[in-house]
């Protein structure tokens, strides 16, 4: 395993460093070309080694979602924007009293929104759709859609709200459970939904029969989640050490233990499975980033340490290149 | 530890004039950059794009203390903040008329990403010289507001007399001796006495004022001040009026020899577990033996923070003092254990 680390100068030297010109809190990719959020008004776009300056927000972005073909974005401005291939910005959403977009989503249907209390949709399927509004019991932590249909799914105090946003007279169903959740993620294969807490922990709930899974035994309040290919596995950040949840079962990761992998001094901050392999991208406090292999934990040194943590890391949707950025504006694209 | 932003948390009950305090301070011409967190929009008559709305949103946190709540907005919008580091040098947090502070201040303890990058400066409160006396009587809030003080501006002076005000400052003496207080009007007061008074303004627990100190030496048991035994009755010491509330107490201990880590961490672990729902705050000032640095500690409820300070300097006296403000405490258990704590 240690032996792996050392042995990996070919990828390392493979990074084409990126001047972000700023924190960068998110990544995303449009087709090939790495987004790089910042935490301040722009995107700041690399195509193969060209790199450029998109402004968005006149603020700070507080949010991000990409689906490969555009992104959204929210910002202390009030404004929903989305963001094409060609840099072209289009407002989506103006918030009437500048309230601050606190969460983004992309599903296959539609996009959604939040601010404070308020979650809001907008189908993209057929012309000038209406705007929907939900109104919640406390401020939204985190918004998801749901992998096929038009559903929403939205983490707050004391649980989970599902709202089919088309099906004007049903209720949204609750999902309970103590505390304030944040982060909140379905499977790809819409069979969980999985939401991380204020505290250290995260919940999760098999949505055919609402049963309870506690994951645990966190260091620090989990940020990062991904879902390996197949949802077969969760990796998450929050210990020093990659902890990744079994989903493959019927009952997913009821009564079974995580596999913990690429144990270190530092926290993981950031992390993103490859979209095909059985392989997680893992950033570090510390700034460094390690490729990780979930069946036997053989890694690869893919940065070196550095002098931020890692922020944000992503795949392209080939899985032939990774991008990351850290808290201070380094970033880069690894093509492997 | 310095460049964490520093907030300062502005309480008072409805009416006491915090609205007029945080208009002051936003346009009084001081060369510095405030994001505000205000709780109601449209009060503010300042045009700053870094003002924001929040909702109070109390949380319970599922970490078996029972006390622990967090404000979840709060959270949230620092985080928000701080992606625009650089354009703020200072945070100021408005809370309700209503509000109990104590979420307020535990929110920079227990989020590990708040309190990274933000500590607590000070809470300031604002009373008014009017109705303060009713509503410590009617308003268990107000009272909360006055404990938890660092700073008390007792405002609207112009509207009682001045053997009223020094009834007041009594009364509020007797919640919270170790607050500064000031007496303003239209909340009129230079903006250092209220920003900037670094890490919850501990350094006041060693300079509690010199009256206070004559009034206690009688009968405080050695100690620094005089509130430490069970009066619930006024007593009179030299044209002075002094208060002991009925509900709430406050006490200092100090010692002059050095006290042993690995005596008192476990201590005050234990206490603030048993005991934290009644101690509203603690905070103090150690020296442990063979460490040349000053130890800060401050505590909300169950909730602890600490962390070496700064090096005794040759000419101080190197005294270990801690104060405790709170509820029906066990004073003399608590007396007790800091006591077996000395090395």
């Amino acid at each position: 395993m240690s032996d792996a680390r050392t042995d990996t100068a070919s990828i390392v030297e493979r990074i084409r460093p990126v001047a972000a010109g700023g924190a960068v809190v998110a990544v995303h990719f449009l087709g090939d070309d790495a987004v790089f959020v910042l935490g301040e008004e722009a995107l700041h776009v690399w195509r193969d080694g060209e790199e450029r300056r998109v402004p968005v927000h006149a603020g700070a972005i507080l949010a991000s979602a990409g689906d490969g073909h555009r992104i959204v974005t929210g910002g202390d401005d009030g404004k929903v924007l989305a963001t094409d291939p060609q840099g072209q910005s289009e407002t989506l959403a103006s918030d009437p009293k500048r309230r601050w977009i606190d969460h983004v989503a992309l599903g296959p249907d539609g996009i959604a929104w939040s601010c404070g209390k308020q979650a809001f949709v907008r189908s993209t399927k057929g012309k000038a759709a209406p705007e929907r509004t939900l109104d919640l019991p406390s401020s939204a932590g985190g918004l998801a859609f749901a992998p096929k249909g038009f559903r929403l799914a939205v983490a707050h105090y004391n649980g989970a709200t599902l709202w089919f946003p088309n099906a004007a007279d049903a209720k949204p169903e609750r999902l309970e459970w103590k505390g304030s959740h944040l982060d909140i993620t379905y499977s790809p294969d819409g069979r969980f939904l999985v939401t991380a807490m204020q505290e250290p922990t995260l919940h999760g709930w098999r949505l055919i029969d609402g049963k309870h899974m506690r994951m645990s035994g966190y260091a620090a309040k989990v940020r990062s989640l991904s879902w390996g290919p197949g949802a077969k596995w969760l990796a998450t950040s929050g210990a020093s050490q990659l902890v990744v949840w079994p989903f493959a079962g019927k009952d997913g990761p009821m009564g079974k233990a995580p596999k913990i992998l690429s144990p270190s001094e530092h926290r993981i901050c950031a992390v993103a499975a490859h979209p095909k392999q059985e392989v997680c991208a893992v950033g570090y406090e510390d700034g460094m980033l390690l490729l990780t292999r979930i069946e036997d934990g053989a890694e690869v040194l893919a940065r070196a340490p550095g002098a931020a943590p890692i922020a944000a890391l992503a795949w392209n949707a080939s899985g032939t290149r990774l991008a990351f950025g850290t808290e201070d504006g380094e970033a880069g694209v690894i093509a492997l | 530890m310095t460049d964490k932003i520093p907030v300062t948390v502005l309480t008072g009950y409805l009416g006491a004039g915090k609205t007029t305090l945080l208009n002051r301070i936003l346009s009084e011409p001081h060369g510095r950059r405030f994001a505000v967190i205000v709780n109601e929009f449209g009060e503010i008559g300042i045009d700053n794009d870094l003002v924001v709305g929040a909702d109070e949103e109390v949380f319970e946190m599922n970490n078996g203390c029972i006390c622990c709540t967090v404000r979840g907005d709060l959270i949230r919008i620092i985080d928000g903040l701080m992606r625009r580091k650089g354009k703020f040098d200072a945070i100021i947090v408005e809370t309700t008329g209503l509000a109990d502070p104590a979420p307020v201040a535990q929110t920079f303890f227990v989020d590990e990403n708040v309190g990274k990058r933000a500590k607590l400066d000070a809470v300031v409160t604002v009373a008014d010289a009017k109705w303060l006396k009713e509503r410590l009587r009617d308003a268990p809030e107000a009272k909360n507001q006055i404990a938890f003080a660092d700073v008390i501006l007792i405002n609207k002076t112009d509207l009682v007399s001045d053997a009223d005000l020094r009834e007041i400052e009594a009364r509020i003496r007797g919640i919270n001796p170790y607050a500064k207080l000031h007496r303003t009007q239209r909340c009129a007061i230079p903006l250092p006495e209220v920003l900037g008074r670094n890490a919850f303004d501990l350094d006041r627990i060693l300079d509690i004022e010199p009256a206070f100190l004559e009034q206690g030496n009688g009968h405080d048991h050695g100690h620094a001040h005089g509130h430490d035994h069970d009066h619930d009755h006024d007593h009179d010491h030299g044209g002075l009026t002094h208060y002991h509330d009925e509900h709430m107490q406050s006490f200092s201990i100090s010692s002059d020899k050095p006290l042993d880590p690995d005596k008192f961490f476990p201590w005050i672990q234990n206490l603030v577990a048993q005991e934290g729902q009644k101690i509203l705050r603690c905070k103090g000032i150690l020296s442990f033996k063979g460490d040349p640095d000053r130890f800060v500690f401050q505590g909300v409820h169950m909730i602890l923070d600490g962390d070496h300070q700064r090096p005794w300097k040759d000419d101080e006296a190197r005294v270990s003092r801690a104060v405790f403000i709170g509820r029906e405490m066990p004073e003399e258990m608590i007396r007790k254990g800091f006591a077996e704590c000395v090395a």
